[in-house]
């Protein structure tokens, strides 16, 4: 990474600590990324963003405020984007997915919460991620009790917005939400001073749907055997797609997806045709959590597809672009982020469904339900979820881990094991 | 080359196993040691010592040093091992076996495992929990159980081994006989073994293997829990050895 230390510090990070840092994501990601053979060049721009990770990105975002712009900072991919890009903001995420913020976070959080939000609420009190220093304003939603809990944590330190989820999938439930972003809207307005027009959300709408249908030409790829990207580069590529700016990202994805098109043309994969496929399902993997790809991808199967948001999630399901009336618009964005299957909804089958449907699509020899420790609602659903694969005859794997290395032998065992049960 | 013999090697984390299936036919075990690539190499010398030679032989690795096993074959998982080990003589059963690190149930359909569980990073219904327990009875493991036999079991925590070598330290405080304080031990262990194995249905045999294999008190202990019986495996404590010495021998066939 080039030298950001006079940024860092005028973000008033304690660049020490960053320090220790940036000293070991260099070797994690040769380790686990570089050390892959014949990966599409066209990954090379991820490799560069992640080279960067704390550099590039953040520079672009100051840049943006220097300008009079608003940066706010999203948890969950149930806030729409489309509001604060149509107000002329930048919705960037902030989830964190490593071990390195996790002590922060229990200094002022119970240790049995999730590693997410430990290391998410870490980040922010250790003054260790520039991305958690930048945003002027953090989205959070009340989609479990942990979380609910942290927005009071971080509403100390920093402005917190928070959107009042609905639980359930009732005609009420969706009208509730077009109430939520109607609110959500009227603070981003405030916030930013500019008013979301029509117009400018219709751009926003076309803007974020053309970054879905990239990554999903991605995913699409990914169906063929022998598979034309590993799934740790999938998974690559959708962490940065949380924070990257969504022109980009949709322009980098689609040509990610023209090479993978190309390559499946030819017949050329990254692991052998017939190689064992997993689904992965479950909880999130925030950069730079990469621990069950890797462990799969290194006991003799390949990731073929991610259910969860980290995956599937983020871009399945469009905004509808035909709306007459701004009015129709919300309906429209609310419409689209209820389709979303969250273990926080009760009864939660479309789920269960789209697990099923996955599964078929991609070909999968087997599942591994992944659950971050301490995340209550996902563990609970997976009985729900292994139930459902088993009755269909498709083998499942239940995990749990948390963002240490500790468990990673053991892990290898039962992933080893699996692999070895799909014959 | 003609392969004379098919050796599977179960290096776990307390001992290492070793079976020899062809020319010869033996079998031995050796404590693993604090290091496995050692433990790998004074098997290697064992071998030769009983006039096995290597280079006419095939060799699959399993346990926990399976990966430090360089003149192996290949490495396969000890649950697949476990399964080779009793598929043959027991093609549907569950399979229970409690290693000195991990304890795990694998469920065989038609000789395949079709579900299988492992314990989480915890200590508490493994092996070790009883190691630590004899410890602190100053005994091994085998009197702890004819011990245990002959007790009335206290109540012990089943949850964390170190609160429960505290709470016997309570026990021992308050001049509770050995005998009791083995008894609840064993109940722990059971305990936490059953409430594993559960979660996998048990409508055929229930098998013990691994290092408790040998201990028809236990098996009578944990069939209480799982209100199912469950049989010793004969020579169990090698049946990931074994399987993976038929794993060798399906394997040098199919060459």
């Amino acid at each position: 990474m080039a030298d950001y230390h006079e940024m860092w510090e005028s973000l008033g990070m304690d660049v020490k600590a960053h320090d220790q840092l940036c000293a070991v994501l260099p070797t994690a990601f040769g380790d686990t990324y570089l050390s892959q053979e014949n990966r599409p060049e066209n990954m090379a721009y991820y490799d560069f963003v992640v080279s960067e990770i704390h550099g590039v990105r953040p520079a672009e975002l100051i840049e943006h405020q220097k300008a009079g712009g608003k940066v706010l900072g999203t948890f969950c991919l149930y806030v729409p984007d489309e509001i604060v890009f149509a107000a002329g903001g930048i919705a960037t995420g902030l989830c964190g997915g490593s071990q390195f913020w996790v002590p922060d976070g229990e200094k002022v959080l119970p240790k049995n919460t999730c590693p997410l939000i430990k290391a998410s609420v870490g980040a922010r009190v250790g003054r260790t991620c520039p991305f958690f220093r930048i945003a002027d304003m953090y989205v959070g939603e009340t989609t479990c009790d942990g979380k609910k809990k942290a927005w009071e944590v971080l509403a100390e330190d920093v402005p917190v917005h928070v959107m009042d989820m609905p639980q359930m999938k009732r005609p009420q439930d969706v009208q509730k939400w077009i109430g939520e972003i109607g609110i959500f809207r009227d603070v981003v307005e405030k916030f930013t001073g500019n008013k979301v027009t029509k117009e400018n959300l219709q751009a926003a709408i076309v803007l974020l749907n053309e970054k879905r249908r990239a990554l999903a030409r991605v995913f699409a790829c990914r169906k063929a055997d022998p598979v034309p990207l590993s799934g740790k580069d999938a998974l690559l590529m959708m962490q940065i797609a949380f924070y990257d700016d969504p022109g980009r990202c949709a322009e980098m994805a689609n040509k990610l997806a023209d090479e993978l098109e190309q390559r499946i043309r030819d017949g050329h994969g990254v692991f052998a045709k017939g190689t064992k496929r997993i689904l992965v399902t479950g909880t999130p993997m925030a950069i730079p959590n990469w621990k069950l790809h890797h462990l799969i991808e290194t006991s003799g199967a390949v990731v073929v597809c991610e259910e969860c948001c980290t995956g599937t999630r983020y871009f399945e399901n469009l905004v509808a672009e035909d709306c007459q009336t701004i009015e129709e618009q919300f309906s429209a964005l609310a419409k689209r982020y209820m389709k979303n299957n969250c273990a926080c909804f009760t009864p939660n089958q479309g789920r269960i469904d789209d697990i099923l449907r996955l599964a078929k699509e991609y070909k999968a020899d087997g599942v591994i339900d992944v659950n971050l420790k301490f995340c209550t609602l996902y563990d609970m659903e997976g009985r729900d979820v292994e139930r459902a694969l088993k009755k269909e005859g498709i083998p499942v794997l239940g995990l749990e881990t948390d963002y240490t290395d500790t468990d990673a032998e053991q892990l290898r065992t039962r992933i080893g094991a699996f692999v070895e049960m799909l014959g | 080359m003609e392969i004379t013999n098919y050796i599977g090697i179960d290096i776990g984390s307390t001992a290492a196993k070793v079976v020899v299936l062809g020319a010869a036919e033996l079998r031995f075990v050796l404590p693993t040691g604090w290091s496995s690539p050692d433990t790998a190499q004074a098997i290697r010398r064992e071998l030769e010592r009983q006039g096995i030679v290597l280079a006419d032989s095939l060799v699959i690795a399993t346990g926990y040093g399976r990966r430090a096993v360089a003149y192996a074959e290949t490495q396969i998982t000890e649950i697949t091992c476990h399964a080779a080990g009793c598929a043959d003589e027991h093609p549907n059963c569950t399979i229970i076996d409690v290693g000195g690190q991990d304890t795990k149930a694998i469920h065989l359909t038609d000789g395949k495992v079709d579900d299988f569980i492992m314990n989480d990073k915890c200590s508490a219904g493994t092996g070790k929990f009883v190691e630590i327990m004899a410890n602190r009875l100053s005994c091994d493991i085998d009197t702890l159980f004819s011990l245990a036999a002959k007790g009335k079991i206290l109540p012990i925590s089943s949850l964390c081994t170190v609160f429960a070598e505290s709470e016997i330290i309570g026990y021992i405080g308050n001049g509770c006989k050995r005998e009791d304080i083995a008894a609840g031990i064993v109940d722990s262990v059971s305990e936490k073994v059953a409430q594993m194995a559960q979660k996998l249905p048990l409508e055929h045999e229930v098998l013990l293997t691994g290092g408790l294999s040998h201990l028809q008190y236990f098996a009578e202990s944990l069939g209480r829990k799982l209100r199912h019986p469950v049989a010793l495996r004969a020579n169990g404590r090698y049946a990931g050895a074994y399987g993976a010495a038929l794993l060798a021998r399906r394997r040098g066939a199919a060459q």
